[in-house]
Order: structure tokens, then C-alpha cells, then sequence
């Protein structure tokens, strides 16, 4: 061990030893670092804050989605069993809508989010971040979002603009307003 | 008026003899039918001792956790074919066979998007980060150390009744509106954990994230958090069940149920909101212009009647007691009313016992049926002065697709022969 890594994990220990008992009125609860927080801390918002380094591209994310996406969302992302991933581009006002990442998410960075803390449905959180990119860059390109040569990371991922980016309105309940009858007795 | 009253009390009235023979039948039946109409007033019955009076029955303990008369078998959550994978499904509340106000909690509707995982509750944590002045890890120990509040909630999906806007598919009450219960909830305020660990001046929005395979995760803006939030360990007095989020959930009170996040890990305090797929490509109101609202958090006023409904059948023109469930996230239920026609005309029913915020409120009213079609419904009103309304008012301002937050007022279609049938009017 380096003289500057005991001085480093020295300094580590003072500061956990100094802690000082937190701000709260009952006192319960553990102190803990961000950093000590870090495998759990998994979300991504859609300005990419929460993106791990590292980079994947669409010839890369196509055997990752064939062998471990496929078999419930369809070869091409067509679904069935689970929810379908590509297409529907521009149906959202027909009577039957078609929702799908390509047509529906406002945002790309959250793809990641999703994708890497509950897919592949029965081993969630088992992809590496290149997968991770790799696979949410082939189902843009499925989607005819980015060229096939497209390859992502933390940079480029927030900056893909989805085609329902200014789909999303306020609610504005309530929006069926009745007076309540007193003359119907 | 007296008079009036005991002439539609039929239970009161019969003749244990009679009652009780109408109890046998009806077991025979299945069970199914014990709230259906008494028989007329039949000659005399001369009495039998049944078997279970001559002898001693099971000792005590014969269940140590205790379980309904096996008689009560048919009284289940239900499911539906369609679930992608069996873990990402919904199973729904028999309300077509309860009675009161509290869901029992073997009987609480269930929505999971990974199945339920099987948590030891001494491992579990709870970490609260993000904007805060000290991180901080909770177990729960921790937790079941601070001070606790019970408060009776209902939870609804959004989804429920999303099944109904084009056409009366449901032929149960259950599958209608049964993504509903009702619970006390016992817990800790989370406004008292999240001072615990000092939310900083820039915090606005909280992420709550759940520890299942899904980590279902939701943006909830922070006023909600400190206004009513709970953390919740316990449901009807006794810790939470594995389907409901053991060992600890949040609970949002009149808020759609997805956001109430079961298995709770983790809490992040952030400046915005995180834009997380279930809320985004979920549990967002599809518009025919073809926008769509997003963070449509409360539920609205609502009520439907669960007896008499699709499951039951009327045997015999007379009297009966409508009866319903009634709820609303902005408050209290302050009227609903009755109609038997349609809607043509309506009448104000008896809200029974106290009525909670936020909570189910069984509404009742008594009904002479004549033995001839008739059309029941129920239209709520809460405190706010919001009325419950009709499934036409709702498809004109957000068409067919918002799936979502379907409200509307319910009717159930009387045949002659006393069947009854989800219908649109
Ligand atoms: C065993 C089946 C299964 C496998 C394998 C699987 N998924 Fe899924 N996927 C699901 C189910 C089920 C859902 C819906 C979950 C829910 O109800 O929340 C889903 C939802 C999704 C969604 C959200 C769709 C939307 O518009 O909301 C995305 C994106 C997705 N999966 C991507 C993937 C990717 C990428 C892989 C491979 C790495 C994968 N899935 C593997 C079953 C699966």
C-alpha cells in the first residue's frame, strides 16, 4: 500500500469516526456517503445525470437484443408477449394508437434508466453499461430515431431527440364539471 | 314512516325458523347467494337440530392465523388472462362480495411489474439521498421506532374501470372497479423521516423506488411528501403482506396507487422531476389531439354499486338494500346519489358511519323492486363539490384512449328474471 493511499483511507476513517450525529430530532438512521449509496443509485433524468462512462453502438446492440430481448418483445420489437418497443410513429391521435418507445417516450436518457434497472425482465440489472447503451441505441435505430452507425454515451444518449418530446400536457382536472343536482328528488 | 321501515326489513322480520332455513339453502347454493332476497314469507317449518349442534366443534386453534368458513371459498382475488409474464399482472377485489368499508388484506387488490419478491425484512433499507443535508440509511428498526400514525386510506389503481370506456366488457363488479381496497395504514409521516435527514431549499420533487426486479420508480413532488405521505409498515394491524410491499411501502393517500411504491428502498430528494417510464409511458392520459397529460395524480370522486351487482341475481320482487362504495382523493365524500331509472331520476342515500378523508364510505338506500327492468347507478359527490360523471361527459373531453382514471358513473342493468348486467346507457 502507498504511503498516499494508508494516508487517504487514514483521513477516510477520521471522517467517518468525526461524523457528527445528524441534524434530525429522533436520531435514527445511519449516516451515509453518496458514494456508499452508489449501486442503488441507479436513475437517470432525462438531462442524462446518472449516465455510467462507457458507450454502445446499434451493430452492437443487435445480438445483445436478439438473444436477450427478443423472445418477448419480438424479433423487430413488434412485442408479444410483453409490451411492443418499435413503431407507431405519428398514430397517437388515430383511434387505435400505437404506444411504443419511438412514438411515446418524451425523453431517451430514461430508456436507459428502465432498461438497465428492470430488463431484460427476468435478470434485471445484469447488463454492463455497454450493453446497456448498445441495446437502447438498436431500438432507436429500430425506430428510425438515429442512422445505423450510431454509437451512445452520456454525452450523446440526452441529446436524441424523440419524436414525442412535446407530446406531454399539464393535467387539468377537473376537466367534466356538473353542477350538483338538487332538484332531482 | 315507522310502519314503512319495518315493513322493508325482511330480515328482521322473518321468523328465525324461515331465516335459518334460507341460511341452509343458501349454503347449498354455494354461499354465492346469502345476500340475495329472502323467500316470501313461507308457512311454518317445524325445526330440525342440525349435526353442528350435537357435537363439540374444532378446538381452539384450529387455525392458529385463523381463515374464512370454507364456505366463503368463492370470496377471492381474481385475475384476468393477458399478463405478458405472470409477474406483470393485476389481480382484483371481490367488492361484489364484501361488506363495510375495510378490504381484508388477503383480499387487497395486487398490480406488480416483476412479481413479489420475498424480502427479509431485517436486511431491508430504506436510503434517503439526494438533496438532503445527511444521507441517511434506515432499517427497519429504525423505522418502527418513530412515532406512528393509522389512518384508513382507499388505493385505487388508475387503471381500474379502463376496461370500460368503449364497451361494458366487466361482467363483475369485481373486474370492473376491483383494482380498489380500502386499509388502515400504519406507518411513520414521511414528512418526520425526511426532516430526519434535512431536505435542502433547491429540493422540489422526491423519486421513491422500490426493491423489486421492476425497481419501480416515481417522481412525487415534495409538498405531497410533507403534506400526508406515509411510510407504511403495517395494513389492518398486522405488517404489511409480501404483495403489498413488505416490509415497507409508501402510501399517498388519494393518489393513484401506482405512486404508493411497494418494497420501498429508496428515496432521492432532486430539483425536477425524473421523467421515469412509469410515468411517461404509463400512467399518462392519452388525448385525441393526440398529447398527453402527464403526472395525473388524484383520484376522482367515484362510486359504483356492489350490491346488487352482475354477480348476483335478484330471486323475487320486494324489498332490497342498494349499497355501494363511494371515494374521492380530494377529501370527503359528501353525497351520493341513487338512481334506479337510468339516471332519469335520483335519489340521496345514507352514508353509513363515519365518513373518512380519503377513504371508501359505503353508501346504502332502500329499494322496493317492482319485479320489472330497471337500471341502477350511483353518482358521487365530495366536499370539493365535484360530481361524479357520466362516461359520455369524460370520452368528450379525453376520447377513447386515456385508458386511465375512468371515473364514471356505473350502470347496472335489472332483467325481469333478476339478472343483472354491466351496461352503457
Ligand atoms: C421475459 C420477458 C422479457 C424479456 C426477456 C425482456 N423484457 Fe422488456 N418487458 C417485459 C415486460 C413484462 C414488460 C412490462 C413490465 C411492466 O409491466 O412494467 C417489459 C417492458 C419493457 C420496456 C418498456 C416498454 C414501454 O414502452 O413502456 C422496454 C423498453 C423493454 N421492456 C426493453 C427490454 C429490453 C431492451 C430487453 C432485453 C435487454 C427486454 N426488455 C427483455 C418482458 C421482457
Amino acid at each position: 500500500m502507498s504511503m498516499f493511499k494508508v494516508v487517504k483511507s487514514l483521513m477516510v476513517m477520521c471522517a467517518l469516526v468525526n461524523l457528527p450525529a445528524h441534524a434530525g430530532v429522533y436520531g435514527l438512521g445511519k449516516p451515509i456517503s453518496e458514494h456508499a449509496v452508489a449501486a442503488w443509485n441507479i436513475d437517470i433524468n432525462p438531462a442524462g445525470d446518472g449516465l455510467p462512462s462507457g458507450s454502445g453502438s446499434v451493430a452492437q446492440g443487435q445480438p445483445i437484443y436478439a438473444a436477450k430481448c427478443a423472445s418477448c418483445h419480438g424479433a423487430k420489437g413488434e412485442g408479444k408477449p410483453a409490451d411492443v418497443l418499435v413503431g407507431g410513429i405519428g398514430s397517437l391521435k388515430n383511434d387505435k394508437p400505437l404506444k411504443t418507445v419511438g412514438s411515446f417516450w418524451p425523453y431517451a436518457a430514461p430508456i436507459y434508466d428502465f432498461i438497465y434497472r428492470a430488463m431484460p425482465y427476468n435478470e434485471p440489472q445484469s447488463l454492463s453499461a455497454t450493453e446497456v447503451y448498445a441495446v437502447t441505441a438498436y431500438l432507436l435505430f429500430l425506430n428510425g430515431i438515429v442512422p445505423a452507425e450510431t454509437t451512445l454515451d452520456a454525452k450523446s444518449l440526452p441529446l436524441v431527440q424523440m419524436p414525442n418530446r412535446n407530446g406531454f400536457v399539464s393535467d387539468v382536472r377537473p376537466d367534466v364539471v356538473n353542477m350538483p343536482c338538487l332538484k332531482c328528488y | 314512516m315507522k310502519q314503512k321501515t319495518k315493513l322493508i326489513n325482511p330480515l328482521q322480520e322473518i321468523p328465525t325458523t324461515s331465516r335459518r332455513q334460507f341460511l341452509l339453502c343458501s349454503a347449498a347454493l354455494g354461499g354465492a347467494a346469502l345476500t340475495a332476497a329472502a323467500p316470501a314469507r313461507a308457512g311454518t317449518e317445524n325445526l330440525s337440530i342440525p349435526a353442528w349442534s350435537k357435537r363439540s366443534g374444532d378446538p381452539v386453534l384450529w387455525h392458529p392465523y385463523g381463515q374464512p368458513s370454507a364456505q366463503q371459498s368463492h370470496v377471492v382475488r381474481r385475475t384476468l388472462p393477458g399478463a405478458p409474464v405472470p409477474g406483470a399482472g393485476a389481480s382484483w377485489t371481490p367488492l361484489q362480495n364484501l361488506h363495510g368499508n375495510i378490504t381484508p388484506n388477503g383480499l387487497v387488490f395486487e398490480r406488480h411489474h416483476a412479481g413479489i419478491p420475498n424480502i427479509d425484512a431485517a436486511l431491508h433499507r430504506l436510503v434517503i439521498h439526494g438533496l438532503v443535508k445527511q444521507p441517511l440509511l434506515l432499517t427497519m428498526d429504525d423505522l418502527l421506532r418513530f412515532p406512528a400514525v393509522s389512518r384508513i386510506h382507499f388505493l385505487e389503481c388508475s387503471g381500474n374501470t379502463s376496461r370500460e370506456w368503449r364497451a361494458p366488457v366487466s361482467n363483475s363488479v369485481q373486474f370492473s372497479h376491483g383494482l380498489l381496497s380500502n386499509c388502515e395504514w400504519t406507518g411513520v409521516r414521511l414528512s418526520t423521516v425526511l426532516d430526519e435527514a434535512g431536505v435542502l431549499p433547491a429540493a422540489q420533487w422526491l423519486l421513491a423506488e422500490g426493491a423489486d426486479a421492476a425497481g419501480v420508480s416515481r417522481s412525487i413532488p415534495l409538498a405531497k411528501a410533507f403534506e400526508d405521505a406515509l411510510l407504511v409498515y403495517a395494513q389492518n394491524g398486522e405488517m404489511l403482506r409480501p404483495e403489498q410491499g413488505y416490509p415497507l411501502r409508501l402510501l399517498l393517500p388519494g393518489w393513484e396507487g401506482n405512486m404508493s411504491i411497494k418494497w420501498l428502498r429508496r428515496l432521492k430528494v432532486a430539483d425536477k422531476p425524473f421523467f421515469a417510464r412509469n410515468e411517461t409511458s404509463k400512467y399518462t392520459d392519452l388525448l385525441p389531439d393526440g398529447t398527453s397529460r402527464i403526472f395525473s395524480f388524484g383520484m376522482d370522486a367515484k362510486s359504483v354499486i356492489t350490491y346488487p351487482s352482475p354477480d348476483h341475481k335478484l330471486r323475487d320482487k320486494g324489498f332490497y338494500e342498494i349499497s355501494g362504495l363511494a371515494w374521492t382523493g380530494q377529501g370527503r365524500i359528501k353525497r351520493v346519489d341513487v338512481s334506479t331509472d337510468g339516471g332519469k331520476s335520483w335519489r340521496e342515500a345514507r352514508l353509513d358511519g363515519v365518513v373518512l378523508d380519503r377513504a371508501l364510505t359505503r353508501f346504502r338506500i332502500d329499494w322496493q323492486w317492482d319485479g320489472g327492468p330497471a337500471t341502477l347507478q350511483s353518482r358521487a359527490i365530495d366536499e370539493t363539490g365535484y360530481v361524479q360523471p357520466t362516461l359520455q361527459q369524460l370520452i368528450a373531453k379525453r376520447g377513447l384512449n386515456s385508458a386511465y382514471h375512468n371515473n364514471a358513473i356505473q350502470s347496472w342493468a335489472v332483467a325481469a328474471d333478476g339478472s343483472i348486467k354491466n351496461v352503457h346507457v
